[in-house]
């Protein structure tokens, strides 16, 4: 039997305030076990949760980025359930009205094409602090700092079909927080997260089989295999004439499985009821538009304007807009570069990723700037140095010793294109090397590239290959008569 | 209408309360005489009346994101004993 | 044993006819004496009081004083107080050392107020007998084998006693105003939002409102002055200027309206207080009020409609009470489901598990409908028609109470009858409107409380009301016996 795969992806995105969602408690990584926690996190007798506006402006923008309907009115409900991680006893969530209804976005795929997927919703949500299960003997651990965080939680529709196209959705809602400035996406630290709702059902039918749901996928690579394994382990129950049970499993990353998860055994009924500490968030026009102004430049809008402006091939604009910091730092190192923006393509996608690979560093640490960049491929550009040199010039940057013109000045590395001692040059290579000129000339081209390797290596490489090239063909030829 | 033991058992659970054998039947008795007080609710039509959360109409003010707060855990765990290592301590959950 | 107002004792204070540190010491003696009868305190700060009664001397001497600087005062035990007990009632919280002030607390403290203690009440504000406390029952000071009302009962018996001039209390479905009636003093509910609920122990949310008990209704303005306002950590407190309500309370009552509901004089209200409430309204009349009859035709479903509302915001408000971070905690807990059962079965008492219950129930999958969102619809119809009422009136007046006084045990294996008796007040809780009760006479040996309600922020309009009335009548001044200081049995 052919199956299909039904799959529909819950990210929670951490939103990047600088306080919690409901107290003015820091939301920083990192800090010692539950010194941010205030009495609001703690859930103590008698505090009150207020609603900070930057995740209100955040949730919207993000809205707006995927075409989505802002609600003008919405409602915090709350999420009762026990859990010693969560203070309170519920959750304060949105349930029936969300923030941001009903949008989409288009995925890429390797083959190529694109997809449009739809997002169901995005609502904002209190984060739970964290369960230590290890750090203690015999006790479970409690650290609150993380209670009360900001997250937008974005539930697709299920309509993503392979493994596949739920990492390039995932990779594509990461990609669009970071561009939008909503969340730093680091998946470590937990700020973005993946449930998956997984179903398998024959070709053709039009219900949806039974689904269980894959918690805390942390990485893209971890989403991938979790649900290739959960479908293939679907498709093996089923055709073993079993049956899914409803459950929510958790990926085993080092076992390369899922398992369901051992604590809740009983079915879930969270009573969700709107939260009367809390008042109906309603948004007025002049904050929209505020919002809306606000709205930087996303992803495929960028995707569309490099193919314009620097007309590059699609599989490079994809490399080049994965980040808006990636992007921007490419459009600084390619200003004035008309005619030669590949030249800046290449060395964004060559020479500078492999630097900051090999030094383990991000885009925005780079010690060569794109305007420093940029300098450098000027003077390729206008023939000072070659491809070569520059790359010589580059790793000398990198070190710190300067900029692009102080390097070639200091180590003297600019090309020699004064004619007349490029001349010189030559004639005496041509001199040097009678047999080989005979033979080239009785139509052996080939060893052009020796003598001009003769001539770089006479004038340690600075000469401006374009130039010998031309010089030595004009003094061959013009021998042979 | 009734709750059976098995309800009061249920709700009870939910609601993390222990309800002992010797309590069932006052639970019973007293939730359903509360439940048969306001099942009166069900006689009014309402099909064209919206709920009402908050008695006032007023929309949620929103707080500028500013960290106002200070490290105080030493005192908000003088309220507990079982404190270890700065984590709050509860017996062995298993996931 | 004299029993002075605020008014009075703040004009004495600045007269230098007696210190603040001389009233705290007689308040401090007075609880001391009357406490173990009436049980009206649980916590008594004898030490803090004096240390602020000598701070406030100061101010006072340096002429920098407010109206409020130096007048005793108690603080319901639901609200918290940094550095002191603040239990609510509740074997849950009978340890608890709040770290913070609430937003109430803190203003009264800024306006120079002594606090003196923590007044007893039903466990989390649950109760209108104040016998659900962990730490038993207060008693009537007008007859102690009776009830002096709940959840306010601690500072309603203390305000009666003269322990204090005033307290402070909440009013959740009539907590100020029942115990008010029932002890034959002044009880005020502000508008819902009017007071920060900033570190006051919830109950219900979306009912719960701050308000005070005192002799007359000046007091009531002078505390509200201080008291009320936006609060930056409270959401729902409602971001308006506070009027001066002291100095709005002569205004005359000629050609205002009052309206009064044929509901509330049904079988169920006590003859003896039907005929005093019957006398206020004269009062009025004579004052240049015209009386009217409106109608609440929903007015017998708030009943119903609270005990579904209430509920169910406390069963999700109750579930911060783990054991975990604060309060009571099993001892002896093996796993987790242990510790949150044992601990919770253990820290709250019948009443409360009976509402967690309840509230658990009605919000639960397939119940949901049924009984909370059609509660907040009734909850809509009843808002409203008392609304409407406010189109054509100043003022809706009638009972607080059914009956006066009932005895202590007489209701409280019953809950049913208990919650019944809150018929005159939880609509109001429900509108979220503001409402007084005023005495206004006696049932035999029993006071009974008139209620005045008013449209939303219409607190100086019923402060005045009520002003006028207390300018024209004297049973606010009316002390109950004194009481004996060797214990009422049990």
């Amino acid at each position: 039997m052919n199956w299909e795969t039904v799959i529909g992806l819950e990210i929670h995105t951490q939103l990047a305030t600088q306080s919690k969602i409901f107290s003015g408690e820091r939301t920083r990584y990192g800090a010692e076990p539950n010194t941010q926690a205030c009495l609001v996190d703690l859930g103590y007798p008698g505090v009150l949760p207020v609603l900070n506006g930057k995740a209100v402006a955040m949730a919207v923008k993000f809205g707006l980025a995927i075409g989505a309907t802002i609600e003008r009115r919405s409602v915090f409900a709350r999420k009762n359930y026990f859990y010693p991680d969560l203070p309170k006893g519920y959750q304060i969530s949105q349930y029936e009205l969300p923030i941001v209804s009903r949008g989409s976005v288009v995925i890429r795929l390797d083959d190529g094409s694109q997809k449009r997927v739809g997002i169901t919703r995005a609502h904002l949500e209190e984060d739970a602090g964290k369960s230590l299960h290890e750090t203690l003997k015999d006790r479970t651990g409690i650290d609150l700092n993380r209670a009360g965080t900001p997250l937008l939680e974005i539930v697709s529709e299920p309509e993503l079909g392979s493994a596949a196209e739920a990492a390039a959705y995932m990779r594509k809602i990461h990609q669009l927080v970071r561009y939008l400035g909503i969340c730093d996406g680091n998946m470590q630290e937990g700020s973005f997260r993946c449930d998956a709702n997984i179903s398998v059902r024959p070709s053709g039918d039009t219900e949806l089989g039974t689904r269980t749901e894959l918690k805390n996928l942390n990485s893209f690579r971890y989403v991938e295999k979790a649900i290739e394994f959960e479908i293939e382990r679907q498709i093996d129950v089923l055709e073993d004439g079993g049956k899914v049970v409803l459950e929510t499993r958790l990926y085993d990353s080092d076992k390369d499985e899922t398992r369901p998860m051992r604590a809740k055994e009983e079915a879930n009924d969270y009573r969700y009821f709107p939260d009367p500490d809390l008042l109906p968030l309603e948004l007025d026009q002049a904050l929209l538009d505020s919002i809306k102004e606000s709205m930087p430049e996303l992803p495929w809008e960028k995707e569309e304007r490099f193919a314009t402006d620097y007309g590059l091939n699609p599989v490079d604009i994809q490399i080049l807009t994965a980040s808006s910091e990636g992007a921007a730092f490419f459009e600084a190192s390619a200003a004035g570069l008309a005619g030669n923006f590949e030249l800046a393509a290449n060395w964004n996608k060559g020479e500078l990723r492999a630097a900051l690979n090999r030094d383990g560093l991000t885009i925005t640490d780079s010690p060569v700037g794109g305007a420093d960049l940029n300098s450098l491929l000027r003077r390729i550009s206008d023939g000072t140095i070659s491809g070569k040199t520059a790359k010589e010039v580059f790793e000398a940057m990198w070190a710190g010793e300067g900029d692009a013109d102080e390097i070639i000045e200091a180590r003297s590395l600019q090309q020699i294109t004064d004619v007349a001692a490029l001349e010189k040059v030559v004639r005496q290579v041509v001199a040097d090397n009678p047999e080989q000129a005979e033979q080239y000339r009785g139509g052996k081209q080939k060893l052009l590239g020796f003598f001009v390797g003769q001539v770089m290596q006479a004038t340690g490489s600075k000469a401006n290959p374009a130039e010998v090239n031309k010089l030595l063909r004009a003094k061959l030829d013009a021998d042979e008569n | 209408m009734g709750l059976s033991k098995k309800d009061v058992q249920h709700i009870a659970n939910l609601a993390r309360l222990e309800v002992s054998d010797e309590q069932i039947d006052d639970y019973v008795e007293k939730l359903t005489q509360i439940l048969d007080m306001v099942d009166a609710l069900k006689e009014v039509d309402t099909s064209e009346v919206l709920p009402l959360a908050h008695p006032l109409h007023m929309s949620q003010p929103l707080r500028v994101d500013e960290p106002t707060e200070k490290n105080q855990r030493d005192l908000f765990q003088a309220n507990t004993e079982h404190v270890e290592q700065g984590l709050y301590t509860v017996p062995k959950v298993i996931e | 044993m004299d029993r002075l107002t605020v008014s009075q004792l703040s004009a004495g204070l600045r007269s230098g006819k007696f210190s603040s540190e001389e009233l705290t010491r007689q308040s401090l003696a007075r609880i001391e004496a009357a406490n173990p009868s009436l049980n009206a305190f649980i916590t008594v700060t004898g030490e803090e009081a004096l240390t602020a009664a000598r701070a406030a001397d100061r101010k006072l001497a340096s002429g920098n004083a407010g109206p409020l600087t130096g007048i005793p005062l108690a603080h319901k035990d639901i609200f918290c107080t940094a550095g002191t007990l603040t239990t609510c009632g509740s074997r849950m919280l009978a340890n608890f050392v709040s770290p913070y002030d609430a937003t109430v607390v803190s203003k009264l403290a800024d306006a120079g107020v002594v606090l003196v203690g923590k007044t007893n009440m039903d466990e989390f504000a649950m109760g209108s007998s104040n016998e659900t406390s962990y730490f038993g029952p207060v008693r009537n000071p007008w007859e102690v084998s009776r009830s002096p009302g709940g959840s306010s009962g601690g500072s309603a018996a203390a305000v009666a006693a003269g322990l204090v001039p005033a307290a402070t209390g909440t009013d959740t479905g009539g907590s100020i105003r029942q115990p008010a009636a029932f002890t034959g003093i002044t009880g005020f509910k502000p508008t819902y939002g009017r007071v920060s609920r900033y570190g006051m122990v919830a109950f219900a949310s979306s009912l719960d409102q701050a308000g005070t008990l005192t002799i007359t209704a000046e007091d009531a303005a002078l505390l509200m002055e201080a008291m009320a306002g936006f609060d930056a950590r409270d959401s729902t407190s409602a971001d308006q200027a506070v009027p001066p309500y002291s100095k709005m309370l002569d205004e005359s009552l000629a050609g205002k309206t009052i309206g009064v509901p044929r509901e509330y004089f049904d079988d169920g209200l006590d003859p003896g207080c039907e005929r005093a409430i019957r006398d206020a309204l004269d009062v009025f009349s004579d004052l240049g009020a015209k009386i009217t009859e409106v109608e609440l035709p929903h007015l017998a479903l708030s009943v119903p409609t609270y005990y579904i509302v209430a509920p169910a915001e406390c069963s999700s408000n109750l579930s911060r009470y783990d054991g975990i971070r604060f309060g009571y905690r099993h001892p002896d807990a093996r796993d987790i489901g242990e510790l949150y059962t044992r601990t919770r079965q253990e820290g709250f008492g019948a009443e409360v598990k009976r509402r967690i219950m309840t509230g658990t129930y009605v919000l639960s999958a397939g119940y949901y409908d049924a009984y909370y969102l059609q509660a907040q619809k009734v909850r809509r119809l009843i808002r409203d028609e008392l609304m409407r009422c406010f189109e054509d009136v100043d003022i809706v007046a009638g009972p607080t109470t059914p009956t006066p006084a009932f005895g202590l045990g007489e209701k409280i294996d019953d809950p049913v009858q208990m919650y019944l008796n809150d018929i005159y007040t939880i609509a109001v809780n429900l509108a979220g409107t503001p409402g007084i009760s005023i005495p206004c006479g006696f049932s035999g040996t029993l006071p009974v409380g008139l209620q005045l309600i008013g449209p939303h922020f219409g607190e100086a309009t019923l402060l005045n009301f009520a002003h006028r009335y207390q300018q024209q009548t004297d049973w606010h001044t009316k002390t109950p016996p004194p009481v004996s200081n060797d214990g009422a049995g049990e």
